[in-house]
């Protein structure tokens, strides 16, 4: 028994004390080291600057609410897709008789704002996972968990809504370390080049990287696609902390510390 | 001989210790002092865009990106592309009616046209277009970039904005290049890095033709390494100077009043 002296017997009056015990109760009595410092400011300055970059680049997309692939693309040329919204300028067809307010200025001054704290949080983040052995200890998966088995199964408890097992509360399962280990080296890494690629003065340092995504208008597709994959992923990640216990998540990403499990018989 | 205090001598302050004071309060006016001198060795080397402040809150990520490039790559080359790339149907943004000025520069083609050059330069100069074409020329394929998202590729003929610097000599003191549309309050500048630049044209043709007036014609700034909004169009005056703090509200353009950075590089 983890928690034997803190917790007062079973009793009748308190029922919830006796059945599976409860983690938000636990958690008051017995909490346990979570979430690094670095790993709770970085997630935190993460979250700031992704909501300011998610409202500017919104904003930006609706003076040009249409998508091209390839090098150039305009009004005057036909488009992949368009988004059916109105937009901020008259120029552009939407179908729509009205125009939206423009609010480009400041929102790109903070959508680049916004990436500059990305990118340095990121790499601060990085750099620090990398020397004190997060990424091996935290996030790459087990090596016994690196099998398609392993993976359904805990896909499988997903489904069954099983209440997560002692490992999970304070260790990431498989399907969460492939989750974040995409979402840091493969979607910020191709957010942030895609966006870099819609600059003129990088691309003229750097050619390599527009030309490698085929051209400046379908780097700006990727941009807006990869942010709707950041987006859903987005969605996911609360869903679960809901579902996981609101209260006890928060309260780690924040204090780093979480409850126990109780010990399953 | 002086009593050391018990905390000391045990090394067991109670709060904090006298050695983590001193280092933090070294360590404070390290950061204090050496944020000073950086934010001084940034203007002393042109690191900080005249608009720095004007944006707010959104303002260092600005001057970061323009730092940032000035240091690292300050002379690197927009793409050019293979004429095969030239785009069919090139968008230009409407410009609103144009003013008595130009139409009856217009009605003359344009053949009265001038581009006065004053400031800080060894020989004020007016130029005609057919002046600018004396001088050495460029022909170049890239990209217009529009903020909003939008682009077409097509090839721009026009002088280099550095022969005609060169031309009219710039004066050790200048650090700007101020450039203005005959239509009223439609004006920009350039540093002398974008100003000296090899594809900063002063550009009178495009696509093998004379510029057309709805993309600027007969004479406009093209910056292929920054956004389309610094390419004013209908250029009739530059002013070479060594502060923009004279000009409008001293944000370098007219840009930065509506949250628009002067550097549009990004």
């Amino acid at each position: 028994m983890r928690f034997p002296s803190a917790i007062p017997a079973p009793s009748t009056s308190i029922p919830c004390y006796s059945a599976p015990v409860s983690a938000t109760v636990t958690s008051l009595k017995v909490a346990a080291p979570r979430h690094a410092a670095l790993v709770r400011v970085t997630h935190w300055l993460t979250v700031i600057a992704f909501f300011a970059l998610l409202i500017t680049g919104a904003e930006i997309v609706i003076s040009h609410p249409r998508f091209y692939w390839g090098e150039t693309g305009n009004v005057n040329m036909q488009p992949l897709f368009s988004l059916h919204i109105p937009s901020s300028r008259d120029t552009v067809p939407t179908g729509y008789g009205y125009v939206m307010p423009d609010q480009n200025g400041w929102s790109r001054a903070l959508h680049f704002q916004a990436a500059w704290v990305a990118v340095l949080t990121g790499l601060v983040y990085f750099i620090a996972s990398l020397v004190n052995g997060h990424f091996r200890k935290n996030l790459v998966p087990a090596p016994p968990d690196r099998s398609w088995n392993a993976f359904r199964a805990v896909i499988a408890r997903y489904f069954r809504r099983a209440p997560p097992n002692a490992a999970e509360a304070h260790s990431y399962n498989v399907l969460q370390r492939i989750s974040y280990l995409g979402v840091i080296f493969v979607l910020f890494p191709l957010v942030i080049l895609t966006g870099l690629a819609l600059s003129p003065a990088f691309n003229a340092a750097f050619p390599i990287v527009v030309d490698a995504f085929g051209g400046r208008q379908s780097a700006r597709t990727l941009h807006f696609f990869i942010s709707l994959f950041l987006v859903l992923f987005l969605l996911v990640h609360v869903t679960m902390i809901f579902l996981a216990g609101f209260t006890i998540r928060m309260r780690a990403i924040i204090t780093g510390r979480a409850p126990l499990p109780p010990e399953r018989p | 001989m002086k009593t050391i205090s018990p905390d000391i001598s045990t090394g067991k302050a109670p709060g904090i210790s006298r050695r983590k004071l001193i280092t933090t309060g070294l360590a404070a006016t390290a950061g204090v002092g050496g944020l000073s001198v950086a934010a001084r060795l940034a203007q002393r080397f042109g690191l900080i865009p005249p608009d720095h402040g004007a944006l707010g809150l959104c303002g260092p990520g600005e001057t970061m990106n323009y730092a940032v490039q000035r240091l690292l790559t300050p002379h690197s080359l927009a793409r050019e592309f293979p004429r095969s790339m030239i785009s069919k149907s090139p968008f230009a943004n409407p410009v609103a009616s144009p003013s008595d000025q130009f139409k009856h520069l217009q009605a003359g083609g344009f053949a009265d046209w001038r581009l006065t050059v004053d400031g800080l330069v060894a020989h004020p100069t007016s130029f005609s277009l057919a002046d600018l074409k004396t001088l050495p020329l460029r022909s170049q394929v890239t990209e217009v970039v529009c903020e909003e998202g939008w682009s077409y590729v097509a090839e721009w003929i026009g002088t280099p904005l550095q022969e005609v610097l060169n031309h009219v000599g710039v004066l050790p003191q200048a650090r700007y290049v101020a450039y203005f549309s005959i239509e009223p309050d439609w004006w920009d500048s350039l540093d002398l890095t974008d100003a000296f630049h090899p594809q900063t044209l002063l550009a009178h043709g495009m696509n093998d033709g004379d510029l057309p007036v709805g993309f600027g014609g007969p004479l406009r700034m093209r910056i292929p390494r920054q956004l389309g909004y610094k390419s004013v169009k209908y250029v009739t005056r530059l002013t070479v100077t060594d502060s923009m703090k004279r000009y409008g509200k001293g944000l370098g353009s007219t840009s930065p009043e509506g949250g628009y950075s002067w550097y549009a590089g990004i």
